[in-house]
């Protein structure tokens, strides 16, 4: 049942080998296999969006996607985004100038989604950066102060 | 002098390492645990006539499957009622595994252990339970007409009657010049953490000690409750409160089942195990709130003032009753807010139903009594043609009044007496910020161009702070770092930068200097918990009496180095020195080495400390008034709790087609007395905001009449995203500093969440001109509404 397959996933450009079963989530795999456990689980059903991950730079979800079928993509996950010198990235930072975490459980999600979000659009406005973050749930912040760190992370990347 | 830190709107300390992803909730640790899973019962009422595990027993990885048959002693006992009250005559509370009978959906009735959670769940679905399935009571109608029992030794499904009176009611009413009636209702919703729950425990065989990890409210009630159930000294369990990714009330209930099981199986295997819960067990095997149905009379002169107001009411608390009566009590009392009620009686029936179980959820019960009370005020408007604003100032308790005496029984046992508050003055800065009086001018010109809109207010008064007690403890190290700890719990709230802000002040450190640990037993071993919006008042007032002892100390033994008067002393950035006196001076590191006469030059500080003669040679060298160490330990224990304010106005427009609401504007007028970081209140009522918008318009446990939760997922139950929240929520503080603590703060939690139902619906009707009864309201039952009204 368990038989185990032979893979290598790149996370945050690190080649790292493994050897899980076929039906291992990529949730599960980064958070016990890799032990990179920033990436949370909030409903493993794909609709809160706190286990978001960069897979070449797109968000998903990776509690829907299988591990072993994301060998030789490159995957970044919330340890992966600040800059080289270890400094928080432009969106991390804005989001705790501007108190946009409370709990902290669903931050890495919405920290990949902005990421990849002002990539696509490094300029958005208020509306625009409401829609960004509008595919991922918030319990604590009533959504206010994320969009304003979206807005404050656009500015710091100027 | 040094930055004061009260009252700056300084980022979190907790934050750097969240947005590095360096937090470490539950499911974070234990990466060498045991996996626990659960086989919960598919049906709402059933007896079970058949455990059958053979199935499992060949699957890999498998450790052990409990029934249960196999709970020894006080683990097969039924889990504790937390909260008896002497009216609560038919408390029930289940067992940590269920013994014949099943009573909701989600009831756990075998605890499957393996090596990882992927082969917990394969062996738990191999395990076959055979049920007979017994009738369902859902919902409040069907547990008051009673056709079926929950439980077959509690009558009526009732198990508590509680009345609280102040004045003559009955009279009141026959006298009163008009008397209207109102049946009301709100729904079932929950506290939906993003984080569910979870427990891990070791068991630590050499020592004979148990570690235990909880996702938690409080670590301490845990603590207790493990000890009890699994005969262990209380010294021998430390609970560590972890990361927690929100709480909002479902995690102060406890214990839970797992956390008394998760505990039990790792001393029993010798290995660490670990529960964490899904979403779906979440929505059927945690807790809900707010199912309340409430039948009103009310009595009022021609001014709209209140002569006698009468609420009968009924709790629908679920298929167990472990948490008490808080919630209906504090709808009774809390029903009131800033109002003089005249005569006042209020009795409800707390009401057993085959759902999951009810504890509080942010607000407990308040939600439910301001959604009454504000219902009742613009009931009472329409009726006499004055304006809502109008009604409600004439019943305010005005700020002469205060303290204000209700007469009645506040939750926590002690009189409902508010200590400050100014109501009118609120309600003016809110009718300011929202244009109250500019509105019709507003729907006119909205009306003109063929839209909807409406206005609605809504106000709150908010027990915060209730005892019975927290405390804190302040250490000073050689090194001049302050650690201090407090044992309630944190889930988000910014508590280690809240309390290193009051610390950094009182001891005039720099606030880099401070670090504070919550929720962990073995730094701190007496605390309630983190509920009721006590935290800051509780805690706050706890370590902020803490840092005053430990200055104190450390001023007295700085004074015998520096040969000076401690009143002639001051700290600031850590340093000791005489006012006015350049160059004396001495650290606070140096002051801690002093404090101990064992002093071994292991640090800096330590050598420092050789300049200066300390002790009196006379006296032993640590006086038997005193102790060694630099620190200060304090409990704060407020005589009552301490009452915070607010209202909120919203104006909403309607679709005229689709029947869709939308929110226009959002304000908030909020008094938490004073304010030690205001960006972190703000965060709270916009969190507050958000579950207060979610209550009004998307969100209900959709339960079926066999008491399936047809919604159990977040695909069907509608949790706000960021485009069904105000795309603003403007805010105006009025600080009326409480009475009751040496901070004079008041707690803000929950303030955000209570009155938002109340609000959306007064500005619905008022956009609609229908009258609403019922909350939350969804496009589709407005349409009705509507359809009803046009066709009379
Ligand atoms: S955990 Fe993947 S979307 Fe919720
Ligand atoms: S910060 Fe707690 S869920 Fe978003």
């Amino acid at each position: 049942m368990s038989e185990l397959i032979d893979v290598v996933l790149t996370v945050n450009g690190v080649p790292r080998p493994l050897s899980i079963p076929a039906r291992r989530l990529l949730s599960d795999c980064l958070r016990h296999d890799l032990r990179l456990t920033g990436t949370h689980v909030g409903c493993e059903h794909g609709v809160c969006g706190a286990c978001t991950v960069l897979v070449d730079g797109l968000p998903m979800r990776s509690c829907l996607l299988l591990a072993v079928s994301v060998e030789g993509n490159d995957i970044t996950t919330v340890e992966g985004l600040a800059e080289p010198d270890g400094a928080l990235s432009a969106v991390q930072q804005a989001f705790r100038d501007c108190h946009g975490l409370q709990c902290g459980f669903c931050t890495p999600g919405f920290l990949t989604t902005v990421t990849a979000g002002l990539r696509d659009n490094p300029d958005p406005d208020e509306q625009q950066a409401r829609d960004m973050i509008g595919g991922n749930l918030c319990r604590c912040t009533g959504y206010q102060n994320i969009v304003r760190a979206v807005l404050r992370a656009a500015e710091l990347a100027r | 002098m040094s930055t004061r830190w009260f009252g700056q709107p300084i980022p979190r300390v907790e934050d750097e390492r969240l947005l590095r992803g360096a937090g470490a909730y539950l499911d974070d640790l234990g990466h060498d645990a045991l996996a626990a899973a659960f086989v919960r019962s598919p049906h709402a009422h059933a007896r079970i006539t058949d455990v059958d595990v053979s199935a499992a027993l060949d699957v890999e990885g498998l450790v052990a499957i409990y029934t249960y048959d196999d709970l020894p002693d006080r683990l097969a006992e039924p889990l504790p009622l937390l909260i008896p009250h002497p009216t609560l005559t038919h408390g029930r509370t289940p067992y940590a595994l269920a013994r014949d009978k099943v009573h909701h959906v989600g009831a756990p009735v075998a605890m499957v252990v393996a090596e990882d959670r992927y082969l917990a769940e394969d062996a738990a679905e191999r395990i076959a339970v055979r049920y007979e399935p017994l009738p369902a009571v859902v919902g409040i109608a069907a547990a008051r007409a009673a056709a079926h029992l929950v439980h077959e030794d509690v009558p009526g499904n009732l198990a508590a009657r509680m009345t609280q009176s102040t004045g003559d009611v009955d009279a009141a009413l026959a006298a009163a010049p008009h008397v209207l009636s109102l049946d009301l209702a709100i729904e079932r919703s929950a506290s939906t953490p993003l984080e569910g729950r979870g427990v891990l425990a070791r068991w630590d065989a050499e020592a004979r000690r148990m570690r235990i990890w909880s996702s938690t409210q409080t670590s301490t009630g845990v603590r207790a409750a493990v000890a009890a159930k699994l005969d262990l000294p209380l010294v021998d369990v430390d609970v560590i409160t972890p990361d927690v990714g929100g709480g909002f009330g479902v995690k102060i209930m406890h214990p839970w089942p797992e956390e008394v099981l998760v505990p039990w199986a790792a001393r029993l295997l010798a290995r660490p195990v670990k529960f964490v819960e899904d979403r779906r067990e979440h929505f059927v095997a945690s807790a809900h709130e707010r199912g309340q149905l409430h039948s009103v009379r009310v009595g009022f002169d021609d001014d709209g003032r209140l002569l006698g107001l009468d609420v009968r009411f009924w709790h629908d608390h679920g298929a167990f009753i472990p948490y008490g009566l808080i919630v209906p009590i504090i709808t009774s009392t809390q029903l009131l807010g800033p109002y003089k009620p005249g005569a006042y009686r209020v009795t409800f029936d707390s009401l057993y139903t085959n759902t999951v179980i009810v504890t509080p959820y942010r607000g407990a019960g308040r939600p439910q009594g301001v959604f009454v009370m504000e219902r009742v005020m613009d009931a009472i408007a329409r009726e006499l043609g004055l304006d809502r604003t109008t009604v409600r100032e004439r019943n305010f308790i005005e700020p002469h009044e205060m303290p204000y005496d209700h007469g009645l029984v506040f939750q926590d046992g002690r009189p409902l007496i508010y200590d400050s508050g100014d109501f009118p003055a609120s309600l003016a800065k809110l009718k300011q910020l929202v244009g109250w009086d500019d509105f019709e001018q507003a729907r006119e010109t909205a009306r003109a161009e063929g839209r909807r809109i409406g206005i609605g207010l809504a106000c709150y008064v908010e027990g915060t702070g209730v005892g019975p007690y927290e405390g804190g403890h302040v250490v000073i190290e050689t090194s001049g770092k302050v650690k201090v700890a407090t044992g309630l719990t944190s889930q988000g709230q910014g508590h280690q930068t809240v309390f290193a802000q009051i610390v950094a002040d009182e001891l005039g450190v720099p606030l880099d200097d401070v670090e504070v640990v919550t929720g962990d037993t073995r730094r701190f071993g007496y605390a309630v918990g983190t509920f009721a919006s006590r935290a800051a008042v509780m805690s706050g007032s706890a370590i902020a009496l803490a840092a005053r002892a430990a200055k104190e100390k450390a001023l007295r033994v700085a004074g015998d180095a520096l040969e000076a008067n401690p009143d002639d002393l001051e700290i600031v950035d850590g340093v000791v020195r005489v006012v006015g006196a350049p160059g004396a001076e001495i650290s606070l590191g140096t002051v801690a080495v002093l404090s101990n006469p064992l002093r071994y030059a292991f640090d800096t500080a330590a050598q420092a400390a050789t300049q200066f003669a300390s002790g009196d040679p006379a006296k032993p060298p640590v006086p038997e008034d005193d102790e060694p160490g630099l620190e200060g330990r304090d409990y704060f224990s407020p005589m009552q709790s301490t009452f915070a304010n607010g209202m909120h106005a919203v104006v909403v427009e309607t679709d005229p087609d689709t029947a869709e609401v939308k929110i226009l504007r959002y304000c908030v007028v909020h008094d938490c007395g004073t304010l030690i970081n205001p960006r972190i209140v703000e965060g709270q009522i916009h969190g507050g905001v958000a579950q207060g918008v979610a209550g009004a318009l998307y969100e209900r446990m959709a339960y079926d009449d066999a008491g399936q939760l047809q919604n159990a997922s977040f695909m069907d139950f509608l949790m706000p995203y960021a485009s069904e929240v105000p795309s603003s929520v403007e805010i105006d503080h009025l600080e009326t500093p409480s009475p009751m603590n040496p901070l004079g703060i008041k707690g803000a939690g929950e303030a955000g969440v209570i009155p938002g139902a109340a609000a959306i619906a007064s500005a619905i009707e008022d956009a609609e001109g229908i009258v609403l009864t019922s909350m939350p309201i969804s496009p589709s039952e407005l349409w009705e509404l509507r359809r009803s009204k046009e066709t009379g």
